[in-house]
């Protein structure tokens, strides 16, 4: 596409992203109120940040969140990749097209659905639920993603690159990691973040799958916002914001070297 | 590199004449996802299934009949004698199943066209903008799309009720006398709707306008076709990929929201995600809850085969 932005597209990107980004920076803003209220602007002050500190429950909760966000896209990464591989590398085999479906179908499949059949896959199976329930489930939903991120990375890749360690007579498992994986790395450093932006922004999923004691950070917001609008959950999500917002930086910032033009996908 | 819509399937990755002989390594790639994937994806579909089959009762797990095994094959046709359709007579018969499933299309479909009418500039206004200046666009579109959804709901809420944002800015601008209330409507279901799915619209039909050859747009307008009149009969076809794409990646997980509609919906009419989540946590009517999934799914299957085919083909046909 060559370069003629015009008026009508520059209107549009702005109006586009003040839309995108007006809601966040409202709610950072109220954050720092000191009033109770929405409607009242009682001055700056960093009082519900200081309430944050005394909320044992929110703090419980960021932290399972995190421990099954790191879990389940580490298995998620590692499963979604295999994946990937299967499907770029291995031509055809035996029920890729299944494969393929099943592999694609958990990206739209809305959260209801996902997360009522698998509750009752561990009630039939008997599995107590909590931690490993939430894990296993958010690990099937973010595998997917991990895939779809890393298969894009190896269609582009330049296979004449593989092929030539095979042919100097390099193993196919010494190929992978050493040519094949440096490679593939950023797409799944990105597929790897994707996935835990995924785990830890998951109300759905986790509601149905979760047991006592496991209660995640999207399950103690949604139980808190369901009462109302409050300045200490403005807080609390300010914070993950700005985790988010360094961690997404750093990243693109790593990988703008290694990787360009991966614009594609949703998460390169 | 632009390939026309109907001769997609065309382009897919090269087909060995025969599969060639695995080594263990491969089976290994193959086996561990594929393994997972039906037992956490495919085999508790056949649990819901079932479960829509049986019977709520007092119990633990809360349905009825339970598979005994134990008894061989004698259990299973105790089993299946058991096993009713009254959950799908239920929902047949009572016309709150039928309004949500309506409402839930109606809202979709509504919202559908909402992201295409504002992501399809957006992303054409991208794909035009100088080189440099497109990773930070692209970042800067997907940056919200990594912060939590639910927080981007909540903010909403903020905004969107009586003596919220919206209307005391529209108040001070003398646009409205009295506030006026969005809250617990179908506007602000459409508003957060819109607003959270964007990035999805957005991504697929960038990708599209940026491979697109801009030259044909030219020559139409170089011919005297009108700009506009050149966009909707030449560039818009062209990037239909894209567009079928974000719209399916969007309307199908519309279809089954429940966070948004919940948060800044009204009570009146629920969309089938709450209705499902109703009749599981609140009814504890697990297979009423069950049979309504497995309609819902029904209902997407086609949608989701036509996402299959838009997606498959765009990641294995990508390599030049």
């Amino acid at each position: 596409m060559n370069r003629r932005f015009s008026r009508f597209n520059l209107v549009s990107v702005a109006l586009g992203l003040a839309f995108l980004y007006l809601p966040i920076v409202v709610l950072v803003i109220y954050s720092f109120n000191d009033s109770r209220l929405v409607a009242v602007w009682g001055g700056w002050s960093l009082r519900w940040y200081v309430a944050l500190v005394d909320d044992r429950a929110m703090q419980e909760a960021a932290l399972n969140s995190l421990g099954i966000a790191l879990a389940s896209a580490s298995l998620a990464t590692v499963l979604g990749t295999l994946a990937a591989l299967a499907l770029t590398r291995l031509g055809r085999f035996r029920g890729r097209l299944p494969f393929a479906a099943m592999l694609y179908a958990p990206l739209v499949m809305p959260e209801v659905i996902t997360g009522l059949a698998l509750l009752l896959l561990f009630v039939a199976v008997g599995l107590e639920r909590g931690f490993l329930t939430i894990t296993i489930a958010h690990t099937t939903l973010t595998l997917c993603f991990v895939a779809v991120v890393v298969q894009s990375r190896l269609v582009d890749f330049d296979r004449t690159l593989e092929e030539a360690a095979a042919d100097l007579g390099c193993p196919p498992v010494k190929t992978f990691l050493t040519v094949t994986l440096p490679g593939i790395a950023p797409a799944i450093a990105a597929g790897f973040l994707l996935a835990v932006s995924l785990s830890l922004d998951d109300l759905v999923i986790a509601s149905f799958t979760t047991g006592p004691g496991a209660t995640t950070l999207p399950i103690r917001i949604y139980s808190e916002v369901r009462l109302g609008v409050k300045p200490e959950i403005n807080a609390v999500c300010t914070i993950f914001i700005a985790v988010i917002a360094v961690i997404v930086i750093a990243a693109s910032l790593a990988t703008r070297r290694s990787t360009t033009n991966d614009a594609g996908t949703p998460a390169a | 590199m632009c390939i026309p819509w109907h001769k997609r399937e065309e382009v897919k990755v090269a087909k060995s004449p025969h599969a060639p002989r695995r080594s263990l390594g491969e089976h290994i790639v193959v086996a561990l996802p594929y393994l997972w994937l039906i037992a956490f994806f495919l085999v508790p579909f056949v649990i819901v299934a079932k479960i829509s089959l049986s019977q709520t009762a007092i119990a633990q797990p809360p349905y009825l009949p339970v598979l005994d095994l134990s008894q061989g094959f004698a259990g299973l046709v105790a089993f299946a004698k058991e096993l009713s359709l009254a959950s799908y007579a239920l929902i047949a018969s009572d016309d709150i199943y039928l309004l949500s499933y309506l409402k839930s299309l109606e809202v979709a479909g509504l919202s559908t066209l909402m992201l295409l009418a504002l992501g399809i500039p957006l992303a054409y206004g991208m794909a035009r903008a100088p080189k440099r200046l497109q990773p930070v666009l692209v970042m800067l579109v997907v940056l919200p799309f990594w912060t939590s959804f639910l927080i981007r709901i909540y903010a909403w809420v903020a905004i969107l009720q009586q003596d919220g944002l919206l209307n005391r800015v529209l108040l001070a601008l003398g646009v409205i006398d009295a506030p006026v209330v969005w809250l617990a409507s179908d506007t602000a279901v459409h508003i957060g709707i819109v607003y959270s799915y964007l990035p999805f619209m957005v991504l697929p039909l960038y990708a599209s306008f940026q491979k697109l050859d801009e030259s044909f747009f030219e020559a139409a307008a170089d011919l005297g076709c009108p700009r506009w009149r050149a966009f909707f009969t030449v560039t818009l076809p062209l990037v239909m990929p894209g567009i079928g794409a974000g719209a399916l990646l969007c309307l199908i997980p519309i279809i089954g929201e429940f966070v948004i509609p919940d948060l800044l919906g009204s009570s009146e009419t629920m969309m089938i995600g709450q209705t499902l989540w109703t009749e599981f946590f609140a009814n504890r009517d697990w297979p009423v809850a069950s049979a309504i999934a497995i309609v819902l799914l029904a209902l997407l299957l086609g949608p989701i085969a036509a996402f299959e085919r838009v997606q498959g083909p765009e990641l294995g046909g990508r390599r030049r």
